[in-house]
């Protein structure tokens, strides 16, 4: 895991030329720019909303996440060597969904049955993303750690002229739009979603009202593994054609940084994600046309969380019991 | 007894983490035996083998000690990264530009400006955990990224040596190396060659252990720290300024990551290259919770990280199907054990308090 920043992938080299080549060769009707620059907005934010959004039910839930990262590198990992074996990007997304959810399994177990630390169970999962996908795609296709291209990868849905894209988008472009009033009204309007931010705020109480906190817990885990797992999903099998070794480059915790933004809810994390997908379609934009270095673009999404938390630009406050350790068989005052 | 209960829990874990490597091994269809002995021989198996070992351990003796360090005192440092990546830089910066001083003022100036600046970065998440009373594990992470953009910044940009074909710094001057291991064990007839990495920063690495375990257990200002760290309540109403402590512990723990970039820049690659952390920071958290958040355990843990990735090289070279990420794979089932027992101990151990109490 180390912390590289977004943008330095080398899917994002291929994008920088593309940009570059097409301001050189003299497109430069300001209104196919700006199309171009939202298109390419709308496609970095993609990955950030899935995961953002994972991330947002397992934090409302009490268990922090900071295993976004590994669990969007498993997603990739997993959608492209199982569409290589099926021959269908479906079969991907299903099977990102699918390794998300167990490998986010393994962290609800840590945090929940072992009642070890949600930190230390993030940090370990993301070690482990490190290793694992690479390992695995080495022994399976004699590579260094990535995955050969995919014969089919998801392709674009053309669903009219939605957001300025005369192709359309990948489907888990839309996959991810619909996941916001999902994770709405998932959250906000239903029994399942009340007892969530109950064991987020309060588990003694919640418990001692009859939520289960312990299920609650582990489909909340659950449900973010899936999100984020889609998310890595299109890194490799909708953005991209191949898994290539840390190929999040820093995402989910990017994703993290718009949840906190958003001030944990479904549409402040939607907006902090287009935010930062914008500025990195605007900072690639920048390169070589103006004299702002790339990566200061790059660090704003980060200044702008830190500031979101100390109070300067509005003030976020994180569930009550998120990270706490929760034991029924032990008061609340122990911690 | 309780140095039993310290030892048991992490063999454990790293027996977990071996095992469930041998069976990984075993399904890719090679010897599990086959590749430990490879692993072991590698680490251990030859004089430049157990220095290269112990220069792989060196980084992470930083990281994992000023992990404990934080700890120790209640805070959670996932900023050693970026730590890490802004001391190096500077110390490369200093190296380079002060060049013309002699040795024995550069190398204690680079050292000193590395550790500062390491020191100050992690020290500002500290401040806003006291002045606004935000989490530090969210800022240390923001931090990060700031910290390696910033980096990554003034080596693609001011100070990328013209004509490389990676972003990297010019050469810091050779008053600014200090010794390997090859100069410092040819008095005493020991044969090494002079490209072994190893260098006196394993020694200051050692020196380090000593003086964060005299001062956590052996000083008044430890003790405070660490009564911060268990109860900051209890602390406060005691009369310890908590605040002071908290960023006294953010100071400590950032000026421990920023001793990797001596070893790195000043022992190793004589110069800063962008991206030369391969996640030290985020390993140094593996090994001071496998090193239970003790000097001498960090000690233990980073050499067996260290033989690891030693080991793990060797094995990618002579094994075909299995390349060096095994060891990723390893360490992350160690940690995922070593979380899972750690709090069922610390159940086990409430319930017989409780019975005690009846």
């Amino acid at each position: 895991m180390p912390a590289q920043v977004p943008g330095g992938g080398k899917r994002e080299l291929c994008a920088r030329g593309l940009h570059k080549h097409a301001s050189y060769t003299g497109i430069s009707r300001a209104s196919t720019m700006d199309r171009e620059l939202i298109s390419s907005g709308i496609r970095l934010a993609t990955p950030l909303t899935l995961a953002a959004i994972g991330g947002l039910f397992s934090e409302r839930s009490g268990i922090v996440n900071i295993a976004l990262e590994g669990l969007m590198l498993f997603g990739a990992f997993a959608a492209a060597t199982a569409t290589l074996y099926s021959g269908s990007p479906w079969v991907g997304v299903l099977a990102a969904a699918v390794a998300g959810a167990v490998v986010a399994h393994v962290h609800g177990l840590v945090c929940v049955k072992f009642k070890g630390d949600h930190i230390v169970s993030g940090v370990a999962i993301n070690i482990l993303a490190m290793g694992a996908p690479p390992f695995i795609a080495g022994a399976l296709f004699g590579t260094t750690g990535s995955t050969p291209d995919v014969a089919r990868s998801l392709g674009t849905w053309n669903l009219g002229r939605i957001g300025a894209s005369s192709t359309g988008y990948s489907p888990l472009v839309y996959m991810s739009w619909l996941a916001v009033p999902f994770a709405y009204v998932l959250v906000f309007r239903t029994r399942f979603g009340l007892r969530l931010r109950a064991a987020g705020e309060n588990p003694w109480a919640a418990e001692a009202a009859g939520v289960n906190i312990a299920r609650v817990r582990y489909a909340a885990v659950i449900l973010s593994g899936i999100f984020a797992g889609l998310g890595g999903a299109f890194l490799s099998i909708g953005y991209g054609t191949s898994f290539v070794r840390n190929m999040t480059a820093g995402r989910g915790f990017l994703a993290l940084a718009a949840l906190i933004f958003g001030k944990w809810t479904p549409i402040g994390a939607f907006a902090g994600c287009l935010l930062f997908g914008f500025a990195d379609a605007f900072q690639m934009r920048l390169q070589g046309v103006a004299k702002i270095p790339p990566q200061f673009v790059q660090m704003i999404p980060y200044v702008v969380t830190i500031l979101v938390l100390i109070g300067v630009v509005g003030r976020a406050r994180p569930p009550a019991a998120l990270g706490k350790v929760y034991d029924r068989e032990q008061s609340s005052g122990a911690e | 007894m309780k140095l039993l209960r310290a030892v048991f829990i992490p063999v454990l874990a790293i027996g977990a983490g071996l095992g469930i490597g041998a069976i990984i091994v075993k399904m890719v269809g090679e010897s599990p035996g086959e590749m430990y002995r490879l692993l072991f021989t590698g680490a251990f198996g030859s004089l430049n083998g157990i220095a290269y070992t112990l220069f792989y351990a060196t980084p992470l003796i930083f990281t994992g000690l000023a992990v404990a360090v934080a700890f120790r005192g209640g805070l959670f440092n996932i900023g050693a990264e970026g730590q890490l990546t802004l001391a190096a830089f500077v110390a490369a910066w200093a190296g380079i530009n002060l060049s013309f001083l002699p040795p024995l003022i550069l190398v204690p100036t680079c050292i000193c400006v590395a550790v500062a600046v390491g020191a100050i970065w992690a020290a500002i998440p500290g401040f806003l955990k006291v002045r606004f009373g935000v989490h530090e594990v969210i800022n240390t992470i923001m931090m990060n990224f700031v910290a390696v953009g910033l980096a990554n910044f003034l080596v693609t940009g001011p100070f990328r040596a013209p004509g490389d074909q990676i972003p990297e710094t010019t050469l810091i001057g050779n008053a600014a190396h200090i010794p390997r291991a090859g100069a410092l064990l040819s008095p005493v007839g020991l044969d090494m060659p002079s490209y072994v990495p190893l260098n006196v920063s394993f020694l200051m690495g050692i020196v380090a252990c000593i003086l964060i375990h005299l001062f956590l257990f052996r000083t008044t200002w430890g003790f405070e720290m660490r009564a911060v760290g268990l109860n900051p309540k209890a602390a406060e109403a005691a009369g310890i300024n908590v605040a002071k402590n908290i960023v006294l512990a953010m100071a400590i723990s950032g000026a421990l990551a920023g001793l990797v970039g001596v070893n790195d820049v000043m022992g190793y690659e004589y110069r800063y290259r962008d991206g030369f952390s391969p996640g030290y920071g985020f390993l140094g958290i593996a090994v001071a919770l496998l090193g239970r958040n003790h000097p001498f355990g960090v000690l233990c843990t980073a050499i067996l990280f260290g033989a690891l990735v030693r080991g793990g090289l060797t094995v990618d070279m002579l094994m075909e199907r299995i390349s060096k990420d095994i060891v990723y794979l390893i360490q992350g089932v160690i940690i995922v054990a070593v979380a899972s027992a750690g709090a069922g101990a610390r159940r086990w151990k409430t319930r017989a308090l409780r019975e005690r109490a009846t």
